[in-house]
């Protein structure tokens, strides 16, 4: 920053002739006004530029401008005869104010190293030839090509080539993804070998990498309450300082007539009144916290939610998907010998279900279903098939106790299907969801950390309380209806009394995600509408970001509290100090500055969080 | 309407909290929320007032960060 260079140099020029002053003083016997001349030619090179800004500002009509507040100060202790405090207010006073401008600078560079995954071409392909063009002229259907160590550009599906792919600035996952002709690939990942041709299937607008942009600079989204907090205090704090700074000059003067004894007390006032420091501490380590968050692959939309997560007293998990894979698969048809009978049976049943069950029966029946039949469904139960007096009934327990047929309810922690023919149940199919690798730790993390995990899940409540006790959740909620899940969520909220954070995968559950005070959502890079839905988004199928967003959340709300509480503490010290006439003028600003660096340089550890996901 | 602003040159973060303050008194804007750290704003605005809203904005930036630029408005 050129701007900061030169600021440097003169402060370093200034405090060169600022102790060549003070040596003249110590040395020779300088009328007054010889002295006064020096002293206010160092002023003059070091605060020129706050003298201008001050009163460009009052001609504005902004009096209690930090500029103005210090101009004051100075010019006071001139008047007073404290010449030595008048440059040195005003040297710590742009030491200061340059260090803040570095430690913002350095942040936003931090960050903006998370933006550098927007790309600013893409190479379309058009009868044979190749031509540059900008990511946003790309319509959907357009071919592109991308070189081995270029970035994506659009969300597309390889046509040609295969390759493997860093998708590192979208997930945080630092192992390359394998990836051939057919798959989809988003944009942002960067193709690390081989020539890639893609079909673009959106538009660059609405490409995962202009999502994540958008979300990454939306901290400008909902402010935190600490945040507001600060901002609002500094609109009272500086009238109000400089109100006692007048107080304390006026009265006791008046009393006493030691004018010079008072005023020089009152200008301490003036030097700790600026709340610039104070009030970009507090935003600065949120900013932080949410680049540390970013880093990781967990999208956090706002410093409100970043303060939230960080009370969040429950954590509720959707099963299947989020503690579970989500993937079915057939683990056995019972009984045996009629296995055959069973699967073609309830093939006909969930032969058009989209229904994550329903198309795992469908891979193991691996042909079409016997047509013909006319299949109803019952929601949250199962499906009903009729052809001529024909009658297929394939669903959970209770829907084969709604039809009153007997049979052998089956218990352990897999889904069962029930399928009866014309009123007599004939056997079950079995399916299995794999319980997430990561699941266990990170409800353990989540306990002992303070926190209640609960499960909720549309399964029978057998089915729920094995998975719950193999994952380790204290409480489950079964046998829900998507509906349910709001009134589930609603309830605990009313229970714990403390925020809820809500994790689920965002598909079908957005009105929780809603609903609840934190949503979270999981591996949504790609779902619109989960990322609408939710407050937080894991860019990666990773539970173990919760836990991590949680000590970032946890770590930043500390440093804000700290740099709240430490600044205000020493500037009430100082006031404190200066009205009893303990302090001088050195001391005050000192203290300031020096609470002021402090406080940025504590703001500045929200950015860096020890282990991420990937260890 | 909601628009995304880029500002340029705002000196600090009470400046930013002022100039805030000011934006959202302007009439026809629904609520602007100035971001210092990203320098950026984030304004939900009426658009037949957009006129109107654009000269505050520039009045309230002039005095109270005359240096500050807004892009994209």
């Amino acid at each position: 920053m050129e701007k900061q260079k030169s600021k440097l140099i003169r402060i370093i020029v200034s405090a060169v002739l600022y102790a060549a002053a003070i040596v003249l003083w110590k040395t020779l016997q300088l009328p007054d006004y010889a002295y006064l001349l020096i002293f206010l030619a160092v002023y003059a090179v070091i605060a020129w530029d706050v003298v201008w800004r001050a009163a460009v500002n009052i001609s504005h009509g902004q009096v209690f401008d930090e500029n103005f507040l210090m101009l004051i100060a100075t010019v006071g202790a001139f008047v007073i005869g404290e010449y030595l405090e008048a440059v040195a207010v005003m040297l710590f006073y742009q030491v200061g104010e340059l260090f803040q401008d570095y430690a913002v600078g350095r942040s936003r560079n931090s960050i903006s190293s998370l933006l550098e995954i927007r790309p600013d071409k893409a190479r379309i392909v058009q009868d044979g030839e190749e031509r540059e063009v900008s990511p946003e002229d790309v319509v959907i259907g357009d071919t592109i090509v991308v070189k081995a160590g270029e970035r994506i550009p659009l969300d597309g599906t390889i046509v040609s080539g295969e390759s493997y792919l860093d998708t590192s600035a979208l997930t945080g996952e630092s192992v390359p993804r394998a990836c051939r002709v057919g798959d989809s690939v988003l944009s942002g990942s960067i193709n690390t070998a081989g020539v890639l041709y893609i079909k673009c299937d959106k538009l660059f607008y609405d490409s995962t990498v202009n999502k994540i942009l958008d979300l990454v600079e939306n901290v400008a989204g909902k402010k935190a309450k600490a945040e507001n907090f600060i901002t609002r205090f500094a609109k009272y704090y500086t009238p109000v300082v400089v109100g006692l700074a007048l107080l304390l000059f006026l009265i006791p003067s008046f009393i006493t007539s030691d004018w010079a004894e008072w005023g020089g007390r009152a200008l301490n006032f003036l030097v700790v009144s600026c709340p610039c420091a104070l009030v970009i501490s507090v935003p600065m380590s949120f900013f932080g916290g949410l680049g540390a968050a970013s880093k990781n692959g967990v999208l956090v939309k706002g410093s409100a939610y970043l303060e939230k997560l960080a009370s969040v007293g429950t954590f509720v998990f959707d099963k299947t998907g989020t503690l579970t894979e989500g993937k079915f698969e057939v683990r056995g048809i019972y009984p045996a010998e009629n296995a055959d009978k069973v699967l073609a049976l309830a093939a006909v049943c969930e032969g058009n279900s989209l229904h994550p069950i329903a198309l795992s029966v469908m891979r193991r029946y691996g042909k079409k279903a016997e047509k013909g039949y006319v299949v109803t469904e019952r929601a949250g139960r199962g499906m009903i098939a009729e052809k001529k007096g024909e009658r297929v009934v394939c669903g959970n327990a209770k829907l084969l106790r709604e039809e009153n047929i007997n049979f052998k309810e089956i218990t352990d922690e897999n889904t069962i299907v029930y399928v009866a023919h014309n009123g007599v149940f004939i056997g079950w199919i079995e399916i299995g969801d794999t319980i997430k690798s990561e699941s266990k730790a990170v409800m353990s993390d989540i306990e002992k950390d303070g926190c209640d995990t609960v499960m909720l899940t549309g399964d029978n409540r057998r089915t729920a309380a094995i998975v719950a006790e193999k994952v380790g959740v204290k409480k489950y909620r079964a046998e829900l209806l998507p509906a349910d899940k709001v009134g589930a969520v609603e309830s605990l909220m009313k229970e714990s009394g403390k925020p809820l954070a809500f994790v689920g995968d965002g598909i079908n559950d957005a009105p929780v995600l809603m609903r609840a005070d934190v949503g979270i959502s999981m591996g949504a890079i790609g779902s619109d509408s989960a990322i609408e839905a939710s407050d937080i988004v894991l860019m990666h199928d990773d539970l173990r970001g919760i836990p991590l967003a949680r000590r970032i959340a946890k770590k930043t709300m500390r440093i804000v509290l700290q740099n709240i509480i430490f600044a205000l503490a020493v500037k009430a010290v100082i006031l404190v100090l200066s009205a009893l006439g303990v302090t001088g003028l050195w001391l005050a600003v000192f203290a300031d500055v020096g609470v002021a660096v402090l406080a940025i340089l504590n703001a500045m550890r929200a950015l860096y969080i020890k282990d991420n996901v990937k260890s | 309407m909601k628009k995304m602003v880029r500002v340029e040159n705002l000196d600090c973060a009470n400046c930013a909290a002022k100039l805030e303050r000011a934006i959202n008194k302007i009439d026809g804007v629904n609520e602007a929320n100035v971001n210092f750290m990203a320098m950026k704003m984030a304004i939900d605005y009426d658009e037949e007032k957009y006129g109107e809203i654009v000269k505050g904005i520039e009045s309230a930036a002039k005095k109270i960060e005359p240096d500050c630029v807004f892009k994209g408005l």
